[in-house]
């Protein structure tokens, strides 16, 4: 087995060293005259305003905090789901279906409870 | 593969004694290769004349002609332009995540070559993991966007990388539970396990098993079109808001290997969705030799990636960009609880008929080709009120 998962790392090496090739490459063929304003970020042509390391809008966060817990519990999924045509075909269908439901359930009360909470919504309503 | 590393070693190619580790690492390797640079840097190539054709079509316009036969060359003269670009680089941008990057994006294209099942012998590692380990990968493009985004020091690019990576990692979730229905179904996660459980006819097929897994292959396809950044979710480089979204900053080659992994990507959904649910490389077994048959099943592979291609070519060119908010109730509160909702029903589908019910499957598929009966007696009968003009001659 660990001669299949030496594919991927084959491939792995074989991109880097292709990616700094052609990088290479680029280098000898193109031209390089920067200078001061030619590196300036871009915003259509004005001078820039101050830096674009600020704060950016909070759903963001919310977004990636919902998707950390749904996606830890998908990957929890991916052994029942796995072995589960095995379970119902050894005659334990009804524990396995029950086992599967109960998995479910708990994920689905999570994205209840985000819903309920509004926080699905992009523009979030503040309760008077 | 072990016995092709046996057999190379037995034709004393490596001299008399070599190790089976050394000989097995540089046959990977040479194959990875072979595969990348023969099917995938063409395929991303060429695949972007043949959009910008497709969509010049649907708009009633030519495309692209000059270069070469049809313009078929234009993807070398554009490679060849931006490899002659002068690479800059910001000077208050983050220099080492700025070059970090395109690397971990173009890692994100390369890898899930390394379980794609071309026909039942072509394929460079058949994982018993394939299906997880092809989702995984594929998921390092966020990482690698969102440091596009952020190190350019950019109010454009800072936008348009967070904003791809909200959408990529929300999607993620119903991509990954439209997955399940079809490991529920095989009890195996090998990317060749689950072609073989599928026939060669439509009836036969995962996409016509039952009523769920038809709906969780039209999830999984919005939410791999949601992941891959196309229309009509391609807020992260809207051009018409954000300039060029993550990659305003970019230049030269930095900037293909985005638009190539971009690019690229679409080969990988069509695989995915051709493995999972349109039944792969399965052919009828009309010859017992073995070369003729994998020729077939490559290009049965092909072809019924290039049609999924095409889908999402087609829906490209005619729907509009969505709004952020829309995007986002359409992934949890539309495309979540459906792939749940589907997810039990499977299960519930299966615990009742373990080896799958004969009988939906025809009438499944019955039922799409009436679907498809329907769509095109409508097109033509709205071609033909709008009395529209088509020219339909494809050699200009």
């Amino acid at each position: 087995m660990y001669l299949h998962f030496g594919v991927p790392l084959a491939l792995t090496v074989f991109g880097v060293l292709l990616i700094a090739a052609m990088f290479g490459l680029q280098k000898l063929l193109s031209p390089n005259n920067p200078y001061q304003r030619k590196l300036t970020p871009y915003e259509c042509g004005e001078p820039p305003t101050g830096r674009a390391w600020i704060n950016f809008n909070v759903r963001f966060y919310l977004i990636a905090l919902i998707f950390v817990v749904f996606e830890v519990e998908v990957a929890f999924i991916y052994p029942i789901a796995a072995v589960y045509l095995n379970w119902v075909r050894s005659g334990q269908r009804l524990y396995a279906l029950a086992e599967i439901l109960i998995f479910l359930l708990i994920l689905f009360v999570g994205l209840i409870y985000v819903w309920v909470k509004h926080d699905l919504e992009w523009v979030k309503k503040v309760p008077e | 593969m072990e016995t092709l590393i046996n057999n190379l070693i037995a034709s004393g190619l490596f001299g008399a004694k070599p190790s089976f580790d050394v000989v097995a690492a540089i046959v990977e390797f040479v194959a990875g290769a072979v595969v990348f640079l023969v099917v995938a840097m063409p395929f991303a190539g060429v695949v972007t004349w043949l959009e910008r054709r497709v969509w010049a079509r649907i708009q009633s316009r030519v495309g692209p002609n000059r270069v070469g036969p049809q313009g078929f060359l234009q993807w070398l003269a554009d490679g060849l332009k931006n490899i002659c670009k002068e690479d800059l680089i910001p000077a208050e941008a983050d220099a080492p995540l700025f070059k970090l990057a395109p690397y971990l994006v173009m890692l994100a294209f390369i890898l899930p070559w390394s379980v794609m099942p071309f026909s039942s012998s072509l394929i460079l590692a058949d994982l018993n993991v394939g299906v997880l380990f092809f989702t995984s990968v594929t998921a390092l493009t966020v990482v690698g966007v969102l440091m596009a985004g952020w190190a350019s020091n950019d109010k454009w690019s800072l936008i348009g990388g967070i904003r791809s990576a909200a959408q990529i990692v929300s999607y993620e979730i119903p991509a990954g539970l439209s997955i399940f229905p079809v490991v529920l179904m095989t009890g195996t996660l090998s990317m060749q396990g689950i072609i073989q459980a599928q026939g060669w006819a439509p009836q036969h097929w995962f996409v016509f098993a039952n009523p769920f897994t038809f709906i969780a292959a039209n999830v999984l396809f919005v939410s791999a079109l949601a992941e891959g950044n196309r229309t009509p979710f391609d807020l992260p480089e809207a051009e018409s808001e954000l300039v060029a979204g993550f990659a305003t900053e970019y230049s030269g080659m930095r900037y293909t290997f985005f638009f190539m992994a971009e690019w690229g990507n679409l080969f990988l959904i069509g695989a995915l969705m051709t493995t999972l649910f349109l039944g792969g490389w399965r052919f009828p077994h009309v010859s017992d030799n073995v070369v003729v048959m994998n020729i077939l099943e490559l290009i049965t592979f092909n072809v019924k990636v290039l049609a999924v291609v095409f889908v999402s070519m087609w829906i490209r060119g005619t729907l509009p960009r969505v709004r952020i908010d829309q995007l986002m109730t359409l992934c949890w509160k539309y495309l979540v609880p459906i792939s749940f909702a589907d997810m039990i029903g499977t299960a519930v589908w299966v615990a009742i008929w373990p080896d799958g019910n004969a009988f939906m499957g025809y009438l499944m598929f019955a039922g799409g080709l009436a679907v498809l009966a329907v769509f095109v007696r409508r097109v033509v009968y709205y071609v033909r009120r709008s009395r529209m003009e088509l020219y339909f001659r494809p050699g200009i």
